[in-house]
């Protein structure tokens, strides 16, 4: 059995309705385990004091949203080389979502910030490369909309995923590329395993980014599954009009 | 409810807010999802029937 044999729609639909149920389950589980422990049973910081309670939203958020981008740029990819419908369909199912993480991301940072930094917002190199990322995701969301052909659709988003890359791994590396700004580095390098975060902190957090992770997973197979039935209905609704 | 001290109106609003938006999101989605597949059956019903 083939990977590629998911880019067939209706294999697409039929796996994706055998799995949604377990995923919706375990984001809501993760989430409900990860925010409620996060919230009710994590002490305040010894600096933070209990806006370190954000770093439940904010970080699990964050990731999302630029994880989202790499998951667009994988399947945009796809669809370039290959020309699977489903995977430009997945990009594009995405994309609402990833746009929402990084809303999130960006309120709660903000919201965080001012007590902290005594400001909403700073021209920080993250907090700059992560406005470039929304307005990204902006522009890709706008761009499927304003082309009438959904192939023609799909090359231009694809090719502006592409572009917007660049600004995922700015937002990503921001802080280490240039060494400077109000934002720290990552406290969770799941890479190297060095964390700054306390246990106390860290296993709720892991909850919830998995929670996020889950949800985010959720919502792109549920979202891919109805992209799949306009386009149908759409080609349907053309051929039956060419008919007549 | 946690004891949030003086920074409660932060964290309440980081929570409410994030919250509202993924709860919103859902919604939308599945009422998206629901339309999708009634226009999808009404498509194919009028083909075959």
């Amino acid at each position: 059995m083939s990977l590629w044999e998911y880019a067939n729609p209706v294999k697409f639909l039929g796996l994706s309705a055998r799995v949604q149920p377990f995923v919706w389950g375990g984001a809501g589980l993760c989430l409900a385990v990860g925010l409620l422990w996060g919230f009710f049973a994590t002490p305040d910081d010894y600096r933070q004091g209990s806006t370190v309670k954000i770093i439940y939203l904010h970080v699990p958020a964050a990731l999302m949203a630029i994880n989202a981008w790499f998951m667009m740029l994988v399947a945009s990819l796809i669809w370039l080389i290959r020309r699977h419908h489903v995977s430009a369909l997945a990009a594009k199912a995405a994309a609402p979502v990833g746009i929402l993480m990084t809303v999130i991301a960006l309120i709660t940072g903000a919201i965080w910030g001012q007590p902290m930094w005594g400001t909403w917002w700073a021209w920080d190199p993250r907090l700059t490369s992560f406005l470039i990322l929304f307005l990204f995701y902006l522009g890709y969301i706008a761009l499927w909309e304003a082309v009438e052909d959904p192939d023609t659709a799909a090359d231009l988003t694809a090719v502006l995923c592409l572009v917007g890359s660049v600004f995922a791994v700015l937002s990503r590396y921001a802080v280490k590329f240039w060494n400077q700004g109000l934002h720290q580095g990552t406290s969770v390098p799941l890479a190297t395993g060095g964390r700054t975060v306390s246990d106390v902190f860290f296993y709720p957090l892991l909850i919830s980014m998995i929670g996020f992770g889950l949800l985010f997973l959720a919502l792109v197979l549920y979202r891919t599954g109805t992209e799949i039935r306009l386009r149908r209905a759409r080609a349907l609704l053309a051929r039956s009009e060419r008919g007549a | 409810m946690p004891d949030l001290g003086k920074y409660a109106a932060e964290v309440l609003a980081a929570y409410g807010v994030s919250l509202l938006l993924l709860a919103g999101l859902v919604v939308l989605s599945l009422r998206k999802g629901r339309k999708a597949r009634a226009t999808l059956a009404e498509v194919e019903g009028r083909k075959h029937g």
